[in-house]
């Protein structure tokens, strides 16, 4: 089976597309050894400054750099305003379908999802219902992976609701690009991006508990062995909040302080990048040491944000993902602009009997799996691996989804051949308060070897400067 | 600042120091052993470094013999020592490590660069190249680390936690030299010439040899030696200057809290500024540094109640 991709750069006949001209009229005009002098100048500078992330799985404490790819990935005005709106749309509904099931469940009485999708869900937390949070807003930050895919459509993959990372490596790699090559940036109007901290301080200041008037903002981060410790780091220093951990906040009176020189300070909201079971030892796991005890009564009486709410989980479950369109009809009354991938859940008897019978094609999802570990990519797997997936399905169908292979869209990259299509995704950051807004691109993710479709930098994904190219 | 963040601050300064002021006791300690003396002597200025550090069980389990180059490798290179040289530069690299944002640049690569070079010496290597020079080394280390903070480093609340941390452990650290080889002197004194190297070795470990000739013009005495490192305040590792930079530091970042600390420390420093030497040596000196240690102790105690892990 051949299957052609939509590729970034050039159309079906080959030809440069318009909005990628004036980059392509400048590499054919650049000299490669200024090419190669300038990628080795970029490995320096990410090295220098620490932009590395730790890797799960393989000797402890290791860490890598992320590939930066200087071929960039260029989206015209007109799309990124179209997938601007859909990316509104789609959060604004997720946050009313949080606000709902954590208070009336009309959807759930309305028939639209299966009660016991969302209540017997594990990431649905009765801890938060009927509490009013500010301006109803429970996914503040959402990192919503978008792939192009066949005639040049986009899909939503995923919606990650909970603490989704990367927005430093878009930031770190608009600023390399702008360091490496600035003529590219006098020649055409490319979007900024790097005012992406501000934005998320104004809307972390927004969402305050009422009647604060010039709230005190933290960033609580696991610790330096977390995998995202660079960003949480670079974001504090950029929003210039303290980055705290758990034993640095203490609550009394259900009031969050944060331990000072100074004494006691209080905090009023949280930007927290650690997950719902480690927040709060007294309310979820026990032994957690990364949270602080009782943050949970602070957060219930209104004392505290958190950015993002408790219970976030529930709504970018891969098992409630197929509900998303249904949700957008019906909270917003609108047709989703952005399309669903096809979704077998394999509970469904039927479903799991398609499944079965055609694993080479599918690519097969744990429900709650995330970051690319425990999947299978069917026509990029061998007949072993299939045959060892499928016991694992087997075994427990319920914990498994499936989603026709996408022919996910590619885009010339370098790599040690030379010049190369690599498949990529896009994960548009969209800022949620009293208003929804987002730097125009996202990171672009670039799956660097030959062939693959996993583009996690944990599964050797590499990194591209994205542009939005203003009019 | 966040408590978290002052108490890194405070323990890469104390460890840093900690490290070079182990350097300076372990090189006195060497060049005593080289001027001739019984093995019996020799083996017992090696234990009274053990003594000095509560180590002597902690050492008794890894070696068989208190001897020169027994102690040496146990407080030089062995990781599993926590108060050898190689875990002090360890422990304060990791409380660099974790306020990176905090230091400037120069501060952190001094501090990364000295543990990820003595993480690579050998023992063995140490001693073929001459251990005297490796207690250069690191001296010069600590130097370079202290010069690029304070040359570097904004002068705000974040570098008077530094200040603390070295005020405090070099207080307590002048204090234990003058204590474990004063006490020697004494004890093995009356031999004329070889009392002169051992009072000048002391005198350098303490980098007071050329100020002391500078200072007293004259022969040197173990009064004078005292005079020079106890109430000298120009003498910059003196218990007088230290006691009077930790008042001056904790007056900078004085809080709620932290008043019965300010006093501790002003009374330390009225002790100290108003002693007499005369007075000092008819109380006993080994019994006014240890009342100088177990006061030191307490000030570093209350420092830790008010201001780097205080109750909720």
């Amino acid at each position: 089976m051949k299957t052609t991709f939509f590729n970034e750069m050039y159309d079906a006949a080959g030809t440069v597309r318009p909005h990628y001209r004036a980059y392509a009229d400048w590499l054919a005009a650049t000299a490669p050894e200024r090419i190669v002098r300038k990628r080795a100048e970029a490995d320096i500078a990410f090295h220098r400054v620490g932009i590395t992330f730790a890797v799960y799985g393989e000797e402890a404490g290791k860490e890598r750099l992320i590939p930066f790819d200087i071929i960039p990935r260029i989206i015209p005005a007109k799309e990124w305003k179209t997938l601007q709106q859909g990316l509104r749309q789609r959060v604004k509904a997720l946050n009313a379908f949080l606000h709902d099931i954590y208070h009336d469940q009309h959807i759930l009485d309305a028939g639209h999802i299966p009660r016991e999708q969302v209540l017997n869900n594990a990431q649905f937390r009765p801890e938060m219902k009927g509490i009013d949070v500010p301006a109803g807003i429970y996914a503040h930050i959402a990192g919503v992976d978008l792939v192009r895919a066949g005639e040049g459509e986009f899909y939503v993959l995923e919606d990650n609701l909970r603490v989704p990372s990367g927005v430093s490596y878009m930031i770190e790699d608009r600023k390399m690009m702008m360091r490496l090559f600035p003529e590219l940036f006098s020649r055409q109007k490319i979007a900024p991006v790097q005012h992406y901290p501000d934005m998320l301080l104004e809307n972390l200041r927004t969402v305050a508990p009422q009647g604060v008037q010039n709230p005190t903002v933290v960033l609580l981060t696991p610790g330096a062995y977390n995998s995202a410790y660079f960003e949480h780091t670079f974001l504090a220093q950029q929003m210039g909040v303290e980055l705290v951990e758990g034993r640095d906040l203490f609550v009394k009176g259900e009031t969050v302080y944060m331990r000072t020189t100074q004494g006691p300070q209080r905090v009023d909201v949280i930007y927290r990048r650690l997950d719902d079971d480690f927040l709060d030892p007294l309310a979820f796991r026990k032994d957690s040491m990364l949270g602080v005890p009782g943050l949970l009564t602070a957060y219930r009486a209104g004392n505290v944000t958190l950015a993002n709410a408790i219970g976030t989980g529930v709504a970018d479950d891969k098992s409630i993902y197929p509900y998303v369109p249904e949700m957008i009809r019906f909270y917003l009354g609108e047709e989703p602009i952005l399309n669903n991938v096809p979704t077998y859940m394999l509970r469904k008897p039927d479903d799991l009997k398609y499944v079965l019978d055609h694993l080479p094609e599918l690519v097969v999802k744990e429900v709650h799996g995330a970051g690319g570990y425990g999947m299978l990519v069917g026509p990029a797997s061998t007949t072993g691996q299939i045959e060892a997936f499928r016991q694992r399905i087997i075994a427990a169908p319920e914990k498994y989804i499936a989603q026709p292979t996408l022919a996910l869209s590619n885009c010339p990259t370098f790599v040690e051949s030379g010049i190369a299509p690599r498949h990529l995704d896009l994960r548009p950051f969209v800022l949620s308060g009293k208003t929804i807004d987002m730097v125009p691109g996202g990171l672009t993710r670039v799956a660097l070897r030959e062939g693959s479709l996993v583009v996690n930098s944990s599964q050797g994904g590499g990194t591209k400067d994205t542009w939005v190219l203003e009019d | 600042m966040l408590s978290r963040t002052a108490d890194h601050l405070y323990w890469m300064s104390r460890y840093t120091e900690r490290a070079e002021n182990l350097a300076r006791l372990l090189d006195v300690t060497w060049q005593m052993s080289l001027v001739p003396q019984s093995v019996a002597a020799e083996n017992q200025n090696w234990g009274a470094i053990l003594a000095l550090n509560s180590l002597e069980s902690r050492f008794a389990e890894s070696y068989a013999e208190i001897n020169a180059e027994n102690v040496l490798r146990f407080m030089v290179t062995d990781p599993n020592n926590l108060s050898s040289i190689y875990s002090c530069l360890r422990a304060a690299r990791e409380n660099a490590h974790a306020v990176r944002g905090t230091l400037t640049s120069e501060t952190w690569e001094a501090c990364n660069m000295t543990w990820l070079e003595v993480r690579e010496q050998k023992f063995e290597q140490i001693m073929a190249s001459g251990i005297g020079q490796y207690f250069e080394w690191v001296k010069l280390r600590s130097a370079l680390i202290r010069g690029v903070t304070f040359g570097t480093m904004l002068q705000d609340e974040a570098q008077n936690f530094i200040r603390l941390g070295g005020f405090i452990e070099r207080a307590d650290n002048t204090a234990r030299i003058l204590d474990v080889k004063y006490h020697v002197l004494r004890t093995n004194g009356d031999e004329g010439t070889t009392d002169f190297y051992r009072w000048g070795a002391v005198l350098r470990s303490l980098s007071a040899f050329e100020v002391y000739r500078k200072v007293y013009r004259d022969v040197i005495t173990p009064a004078r030696i005292a005079d020079l490192l106890i109430l000298r305040l120009d003498m910059p590792r003196s218990l007088h200057a230290c006691t009077k930079g930790l008042v001056r530091v904790l007056e900078a970042i004085k809080n709620g809290q932290s008043a019965e600390t300010e006093r501790l420390a002003g009374i330390l420093h009225a002790h100290i500024h108003y002693a007499r030497i005369d007075d000092i040596f008819k109380q006993g000196l080994h019994e006014f540094l240890t009342d100088f240690m177990d006061r030191i102790y307490d000030l570093g105690d209350g420092i830790g109640r008010d201001f780097l892990v205080p109750a909720a």
